[in-house]
């Protein structure tokens, strides 16, 4: 026989709050709203509010202010330098990372892996401040390397490192090439050591895999990694400020000037605009090249 | 098309530091076979492929491929096609581009790459595809491109490596003829590791299982599987049932060997087995499918009684999971359509012919001794 047990109570289940809540369709959408909101709501506005500035004055609309950037000598001056530094900045910085970037992927010491990722991320975090302080006891009439270099006989004349474009692009490219090695690095880890091997086993030797294979793949990461840099370096303000001098002015210091001493917050905002109007144009290039290429595709 | 040539290796050996990875190898294939290495993972199947495309370099021994000892040259000196796991297509190249690298490499001259891409994308049927990046293939073409790429600038010798591991089960078996059928038509003499048994038996002129960087048997996959030299040969290829006994009396065509205490079988001697002697304990080695199944009386030579414990349905065929009187399990394996099966629990006789059963030697592999 078979018996049939009968359930005569039957548990009423518990509902917590989290899962009463899950019952709301939608909910989910807060959490990108709150951020969102953070993000553009407060930036955009308060953007917009300031780029107003360029437009309209006391007496209704006006292209003055843009026009008189384009018009002026010295404000052409500046735009170019600031161009000009950060191109600098991201030749050099990108000389620099691509070795650097190649050596993390490839060595198989996990020790060498080590060091490296210290010494580009150790002064990432140092103060900003601290590490262009610390440029000018290096670079300046007296400073370390002048001494040495003058002590070792090499120069006569202590070099000018400091207070114009040079003095610029070393202290900024030292501080911007941890992203250009970071943007480097993550695209580079990513391509498979085995298509080296593979071009190797088809007959090509290592220079010639690294160069037909391993650099054409690299290049998302390259570009990336240029375009933060160049970005980051138009729109730099401390580096420049402290170790330009007068003759080497960027576009960011005209701003902070025309905002605190001159001010011009006309002009200012301007100013801004034309820096802000750049880097967006920057940013569409990728969208330019990237064509057919597959590899490319990526940065989209 | 050029035909392949002969590959020899001759006392291989790599260590890393301590641990023998590969542990003197000898091993020689034919010019146009296809050999595929077969073994669990860590028997140092990979590491022999990687010596011989010169990824790895040996501790001892040479590689010798032409009559040529190619054990000191760089990977890229070595001229052989190699197709890897995860194909290793360049990303950046259209597949007319991939195929066309090792030739442009070489310098030839353009109209004769196009006209070797073209015919070797006809020979893996992609001729429309020439145009195309690798990411807009699915694996099995993709596999047919790098197959290609591998043996387009004509090598002497191609390897594989895992070649069908990142394919479903439907494609691989697809993949097994494709492959093989594209190697004979070509003649390049073919050497592939994988742990896939199914694959190392459609695809393989020879085969040789590889354990702990050892050999343990070179032959044809029907000997492989028929006549396997020991222990670990019989229980790495297909199911396998071991009955323990042992040698009393040898004879020129049979050897009589006592099991269970009591009962005796024959079994048919071959060449090239172990050295059967009186006394000597062994195992009867026994495929499933060879052993048949009888409720009272079987027609067989040699009869053991057992106990049916499982019967399991696999579509083809239904495994009969049974164990002896002194506790040993045996698996027969019969056509599903058999339709009167006895049920579990039921007593059966199990029977087999002479020549479907071979002798090994009990316990540890034989180079132990």
């Amino acid at each position: 026989m078979i018996e049939v047990k009968s359930e005569s109570w039957i548990p009423v289940k518990q509902v917590s709050f989290s899962q009463r809540l899950a019952r709301f369709t939608g909910l989910q959408w807060l959490l990108l709203f709150v951020p969102f909101g953070y993000i553009f709501i407060l930036m955009f506005f308060s953007m917009a509010d300031f780029f107003k500035l360029s437009f309209f004055d006391e007496d209704g609309f006006t292209l003055e202010y843009i026009s008189h950037i384009f018009s002026t000598d010295v404000y052409l001056k500046v735009l170019w330098l600031t161009l000009k530094i950060s191109f600098l900045v991201t030749v050099f910085s990108l000389i620099f990372a691509y070795p650097l970037a190649y050596m993390l992927v490839s060595t198989k010491s996990n020790l060498w892996k080590k060091i490296i990722f210290s010494a580009v991320l150790i002064p990432f975090w140092i103060s900003l401040l601290v590490r262009t302080f610390s440029w000018t006891i290096l670079l300046r009439k007296n400073g370390v390397i002048n001494t040495i270099l003058l002590d070792l006989g090499i120069i006569d004349h202590p070099l000018e490192l400091i207070y114009n474009t040079t003095g610029v692009v070393i202290a900024m490219t030292h501080i911007l090439l941890p992203y250009m090695v970071l943007s480097l690095y993550s695209v580079m880890a990513g391509i498979d050591q085995r298509l080296l091997q593979a071009a190797q086993g088809m007959g090509a030797r290592p220079w010639k895999a690294f160069i037909q294979v391993f650099f054409p793949l690299s290049i998302p990461g390259l570009l990336s990694g240029s375009l933060l840099v160049f970005v980051m370096g138009i729109g730099y303000f401390i580096t420049p400020a402290l170790l330009g001098g007068t003759n080497t002015t960027m576009i960011s210091m005209l701003i902070e000037s025309n905002i605190n001493t001159t001010l011009n917050w006309h002009m200012a905002s301007a100013l801004a605009l034309v820096l802000f109007v750049t880097t967006l144009i920057l940013l569409f290039i990728p969208l330019l090249l990237t064509g057919k290429n597959p590899v490319l595709k990526e940065l989209e | 098309m050029v035909l392949g040539n002969s590959l020899s290796i001759v006392n291989a050996s790599k260590y890393y530091k301590k641990f023998k990875a590969v542990d003197d190898v000898n091993l020689t294939v034919n010019q146009g076979e296809f050999l595929t290495i077969l073994g669990p993972s860590g028997s140092g199947k990979t590491s022999l492929l990687k010596l011989i495309a010169g990824f790895e370099q040996l501790s001892n021994g040479s590689i010798i491929l032409n009559d040529e000892d190619i054990s000191k040259q760089k990977p890229y000196e070595r001229q052989i096609g190699m197709l890897f796991q995860n194909y290793a297509l360049f990303p950046h190249m259209t597949v007319f581009d991939n195929i066309a690298y090792p030739l442009r490499l070489r310098k030839t001259p353009k109209d004769e790459i196009k006209q070797k891409v073209e015919s070797i994308l006809k020979l893996v049927h992609l001729e429309q595809y020439g145009y195309r990046y690798p990411e807009q293939l699915s694996g099995g073409q993709q596999q047919r491109v790098a197959l290609a790429r591998a043996i387009v600038f004509n090598p002497p010798l191609l390897l594989l490596d895992e070649p069908l591991g990142a394919l479903d089960k439907q494609l691989r078996k697809q993949m097994q003829l494709e492959i093989k059928h594209i190697q004979k038509q070509v003649g390049i003499t073919t050497v592939s590791v994988t742990h896939d048994q199914e694959e190392a038996l459609t695809m393989s002129d020879k085969i040789c299982i590889m354990n702990h960087g050892r050999i343990e048997q070179i032959d044809t996959p029907e000997n492989i599987y028929k006549h396997p030299k020991n222990r670990f040969v019989a229980e790495f290829i297909g199911e396998i049932n071991l009955i323990k006994g042992s040698v009393v009396n040898v004879s020129e065509e049979n050897v009589k060997v006592k099991f269970h205490d009591s009962l005796i079988a024959d079994i048919e001697r071959k060449k090239d087995s172990v050295k059967e002697m009186k006394d000597q304990s062994i195992l009867i080695a026994l495929r499933p499918e060879n052993i048949q199944v009888a409720r009272e009386q079987s027609h067989f030579q040699n009869t053991i009684r057992a106990q049916i414990i499982e019967i399991i349905y696999v579509g083809e065929a239904v495994n009969i999971k049974t164990v002896t009187e002194t506790g040993e399990e045996i698996t027969a394996k019969i056509p599903a359509h058999i339709s009167d099966l006895p049920g579990r629990g039921k007593d059966i006789l199990l029977g087999w012919n002479p020549k479907d059963a071979s002798l090994i030697h009990d316990g540890t592999p034989l180079h132990y001794y």
